[in-house]
């Protein structure tokens, strides 16, 4: 955990949401995106501010909190940030590193290209938004 | 604080004793601009000067430069660099190489060519300039971009140059009137620095080769992943995989070039828990510069590129540069002191009735603020006792998860659209809130509208 990954396309290849690309795709994924680390406890995503990125976990583990609660916890190959830059609005809860974690960042400006350009991972990032809509609407009946 | 600095280099200049390899600087210095040289204001449109409280140490980069150019030849900016350390007094031990590093209880030993140094916190600012080559099958029969021969060399040559950033379009721009044919291949698309409107990307100054590339005149910029390099004799042959189509593309070129940038000398400190990201491995680091996995232990200089901060809008620091990183330097140097040896500089107070016109002059005026956007805050703190006290210039990820005191933060930040705009983050009973302000069509922000902005942002807190 403590060194980046010398290789981080192999990183990727081995996460769901880029399970459909091939060696040139995922090359070009691993090229063009920003790797961030995050000390435990440091905020990842701040509930409230505007310009915020897509995060997709490389390793480690993440907390889901608003107002001072514990939603969730999220880990490698998990993804968040889409819903507020997808809809341009600020995030309505914190992300916060529970344990020291990678991620790769898509900074919101670039999120609309990105996945149009790889329709293959758009595709798999609904289907999980689908999965996360079936489990809430689950709990919620 | 008692402190040594120590520096394998010969003398002053750091990188610049080499680099850049065509032998000009990328960042400018206004010898004309709007204020006096010297002035803090006059710090926006002088990338290069290093920061000094002596006033004859300021603003010493146009005092060695010839005019020809306001991009800083090497030698000026090595000079710039001698002159400073000579008329400020530093204190350097040059010639002597870091060679490992031990932790023992509260102190740490630096073991160097000239035998051991002790102390009670390292910094270390040994830049991004040892060079980095990717993991690519006989990458190593290419030459780095720190090796490359001089360009005359390279007349009627089919050149390659794996990567598309600047030191690859930089040595494009130098062969152009001498090679027969110029490739650049990495495998994501070029990215101009007018476009991400930040220093990430081909900066102006060398995207020659690539207005060749659009108008089809020979150089040919390519979105291709690099396979392998293999040497056939007195040429080679490069095999790629187009990103797009996955096709297969190869030439057969005289000279292989990587272009792929540089990592930081960091030695033995992965060992000691120094944990590294990207893909050429630098320190990650706090908001304040210390290591994110060893406390205690601390960066300077370019390698600051690594703590990105905010990134808002996805617009990065500008901490790999002179302009950026030197005032992340200053912040580092009082968090040291404040923190390991408790001396606590002092913070000046601000009268209640110019608080509004102090920040309006500051979103206007304050180099810290346009070097580094959305990554430095000026902020002022409500002290029961003192009353409005001046924080000075602290990192804005580090004021946004700081304690529960009442306080505003103020930056500028810059939108999608392009627009550059003040921000005042504030925080009352612990809750934050982010104010945006209009833009200015000429960033003048000493406006009737932003007076009554920042009061509304600030009514009940500070005013």
């Amino acid at each position: 955990m403590r060194s980046a990954p010398d290789d981080i396309t192999e990183t990727l290849a081995s996460l769901a949401i880029f399970a459909d690309l091939t060696r040139p795709e995922l090359e070009k994924v691993a090229h063009s995106l920003e790797e961030r680390y995050f000390a435990q406890d440091e905020k990842v995503l701040r509930e409230g501010l505007s310009g915020s990125s897509f995060y997709i976990i490389l390793e480690g583990e993440a907390a889901l909190v608003a107002r001072g609660k514990r939603l969730g916890t999220l880990g490698r190959g998990d993804f968040f940030g889409e819903i507020s830059v997808l809809l341009g609005e600020p995030p309505v809860a914190d992300v916060i590193a529970a344990r020291p974690l990678r991620c790769l960042v898509v900074p919101g400006e670039l999120l609309r290209e990105f996945l149009q350009s790889h329709p293959r991972v758009c595709y798999r990032l609904l289907v999980a938004e689908a999965r996360k809509l079936a489990n809430v609407t689950r709990r919620s009946t | 604080m008692k402190h040594a600095v120590i520096s394998a280099d010969e003398g002053a200049g750091g990188m610049f004793r080499r680099w850049p390899f065509f032998q000009r600087l990328l960042s400018w210095t206004k010898p004309y601009a709007p204020f006096e040289q010297g002035t803090r204001e006059y710090e926006r449109y002088d990338w290069n000067s290093l920061l000094p409280d002596e006033i004859e140490c300021r603003a010493l980069m146009c005092s060695v430069m010839d005019g020809t150019s306001y991009y800083p030849s090497r030698l000026e900016m090595e000079r710039n660099l001698a002159t400073f350390a000579d008329r400020a007094g530093i204190a350097v031990r040059y010639g002597c190489r870091w060679t490992g590093t031990r932790h023992d209880g509260d102190r740490w030993t630096l073991e160097t060519s000239d035998g051991e140094f002790r102390c009670q916190v390292p910094i270390f600012a040994v830049g991004v300039a040892e060079p980095w080559r990717p993991q690519i099958p006989g990458i190593e029969e290419a030459l780095h971009y720190a090796e490359t021969r001089p360009a005359e060399t390279y007349a009627g040559h089919r050149v390659f140059i794996i990567g598309k950033e600047n030191s690859g379009f930089e040595l494009a721009t130098g062969f152009l009137q001498w090679a027969r044919q110029i490739v650049l291949a990495s495998p994501s698309p070029a990215k101009l620095s007018i476009n991400t409107r930040s220093l990430v990307g081909v900066r102006a100054r060398y995207v020659q080769p690539y207005e060749d590339h659009v108008l089809a005149g020979g150089v040919i910029v390519l979105d291709a992943s690099i396979e392998r390099v293999e040497r056939t004799g007195s040429t080679s042959l490069v095999r790629t995989r187009k990103a797009d189509s996955a096709a297969e593309l190869v030439f057969e070129v005289d000279d292989v070039i990587a272009a792929t940038g540089f990592t930081s000398p960091i030695l033995d400190l992965p060992k000691l828990g120094v944990a590294t990201v990207g893909r050429n491995k630098l320190p990650a680091q706090t908001p304040f510069w210390e290591s994110a996995s060893v406390p205690g232990l601390y960066f300077g200089g370019t390698i600051h590129q690594a703590s990105p901060g905010l990134r808002k809008h996805g617009i990065p620091s500008n901490s790999g540069g002179v302009n950026g990183h030197r005032y992340n330097g200053r912040i580092l140097a009082r968090q040291v002191a404040r923190k390991h040896f408790g001396i606590d500089p002092e913070r000046p107070v601000v009268p209640r009735a110019e608080v509004v016109s102090y920040l309006l002059h500051e979103f206007t005026n304050a180099p810290e603020l346009w070097h580094q956007k959305s990554y430095l805050a000026r902020v002022l703190i409500r002290d029961e006792k003192r009353g409005i006290v001046d924080d000075g210039i602290v990192p804005l990820q580090r004021f946004l998860d700081s304690g529960p005191a009442d306080a505003v933060g103020a930056t500028l930040e810059e939108n999608p659209a392009g627009d550059i705009y003040p921000v005042l983050y504030t925080r009352r009973g612990g809750v934050s809130a982010e104010h945006d302000l209009p833009p200015h069509p000429l960033h003048d922000f000493r406006t009737r509208d932003h007076e009554r902005a920042v009061v509304e942002a600030l009514e009940g807190l500070l005013v």
